[in-house]
């Protein structure tokens, strides 16, 4: 297992051998330690992430875009290893591609949902990878459904994922109710991840949103100093 | 493939529970679940209550090792008695938890137990103090504590107002338990909760089939 336990610096096994004055982010894995949302609405899904990439405490990057275009209407959410979702979500990419084209019409939501947990459950013990796969389909309509580590497949009116959102299940479940619209999806999204922004150290930078239904992709980020703010204590 | 399990050896974590205290305009409420377990896996008491007075308007929360926690309880509340015998006055909310502190700090080897601290003095009005693992101490408008807490700060840091009355405070903790105890398999049972105010301490216990409901599925 040696192999394994060196991808998996967030747990706390691997995250410095060393004296911790000493910076050293050569060793560190680059991780989307992260905070990822989506919810589903009459028409279509809200998806939000965070922007921020570790490796150990560096912020390799602050801006990060989270969330990868599968096909023209299901997008995924990225949490956990940097490479590890990167290489599954081209791979899927690809495969939703191919079989569009067989099919000649927009794949299903659940098909794409499928192939990403072919690959996270198969690949389980080399990958470290939490999506969120969300879109609109003519079948179904808008769609959530959740991959986490280990490679399981469930679908959900509005799911969290990444290290931040621990933080927010109690929000989320008193926040959220069947029936919302698409701008009060956006607001959850928005407040939620401000939240665990606020507390999680490994989420942070600007929020990312997107909405997905039949009439396309509309994406929108919300910086810094815009965030919804909750502090009063 | 790696377990992914919280290890309850290493410091710093905490077993099961879920804690909170938050000051309102005019006191303060404290309140805990009442589950205690055995790794996880069985539910040892139903019904504990982990709110303990340790004097007339001054109460604790714990978290940690219930044993140490217990212990600690024990000492303070001895220090604390004869402190307030010794000043002919009731003892101010910080005595206690620097009394806590200092037990938690001077065995901070031996001991993995957390505190919070709630109650009224005639001094300072309303206070909540958390004494941390390692004895750090400091004051709080509200604060969470527990394996439990994490699924609430979310909540906590968006819902929580200073200066609620005494109703909404009370409603904000039991929604706020309510939550944690939903999405934490080591908090469960009822809900106990103590507002401490000038006038005096009333115990509120809102058991399990009475907690506010969120989307139960």
């Amino acid at each position: 297992m040696a192999a394994a336990a060196s991808m998996m610096p967030i747990f706390g096994h691997q995250i410095s051998s060393k004296n911790d004055l000493v910076l050293d982010w050569s060793r560190e894995e680059v991780s989307t330690g992260t905070t990822i949302m989506a919810v589903e609405y009459d028409g279509g899904v809200v998806i939000g992430a965070d922007s921020r990439t570790t490796t150990g405490a560096y912020i390799a990057n602050r801006v990060t875009d989270k969330l990868t275009r599968i096909h023209d209407r299901i997008y995924c959410c990225r949490s956990g290893s940097a490479a590890d979702t990167q290489a599954i979500a081209e791979v899927v990419s690809y495969q939703l591609g191919f079989h569009s084209v067989e099919l000649d019409e927009p794949p299903l939501v659940e098909t794409a949902a499928n192939l990403f947990r072919a690959s996270c459950y198969r690949y389980r013990e080399e990958l470290m990878a939490g999506i969120l796969v969300a879109g609109w389909d003519r079948r179904k309509g808008g769609q959530v459904y959740c991959v986490p580590i280990g490679g399981m497949l469930v679908r959900q009116p509005v799911a969290v994922g990444g290290s931040g959102s621990t933080y927010v299940y109690g929000f989320m479940d008193s926040n959220y109710k069947p029936g919302l619209n698409k701008d009060q999806c956006l607001e959850l999204t928005a407040s939620a991840l401000s939240l665990a922004m606020e507390r999680d150290g490994s989420s942070g930078g600007v929020i990312r949103l997107a909405s997905i239904s039949e009439d396309g992709v509309e994406r929108r980020v919300i910086l810094g100093d815009q965030l919804p703010r909750f502090s009063t204590h | 493939m790696e377990k992914h399990y919280t290890d309850s050896k290493v410091k710093g974590v905490s077993t099961g529970t879920t804690i909170l205290a938050a000051i309102f305009d005019g006191g303060v409420v404290i309140g805990s679940d009442s589950r205690a377990s055995i790794g996880g896996e069985y539910v040892s008491s139903k019904t504990i209550n982990k709110v303990i007075q340790v004097h007339d308007r001054i109460f604790c929360c714990m978290a940690g090792s219930l044993a140490d926690a217990q212990a600690v309880i024990k000492s303070a509340k001895s220090h604390l008695s004869f402190h307030s015998v010794q000043m002919e006055s009731p003892p101010l909310v910080i005595a206690a938890a620097s009394v806590l502190k200092e037990l938690c700090y001077k065995n901070k080897d031996e001991l993995q137990a957390g505190f919070l601290t709630a109650g009224w003095d005639s001094k300072k009005g309303p206070q909540v103090y958390v004494v941390s693992l390692g004895g750090m101490l400091i004051s709080q408008q509200v604060t969470i504590g527990g394996s439990g807490s994490t699924y609430i700060y979310g909540y906590v840091d968006a819902k929580y107002k200073p200066n609620m009355t005494r109703e909404e405070c009370l409603q904000f903790a039991t929604n706020a338990l309510a939550l944690a105890m939903g999405r934490d398999n080591v908090s469960g049972g009822v809900a106990h909760l103590v507002v401490i105010t000038e006038k005096g301490v009333e115990h509120v216990v809102v058991p399990g089939d009475k907690l506010p409901r969120f989307n139960d599925e």
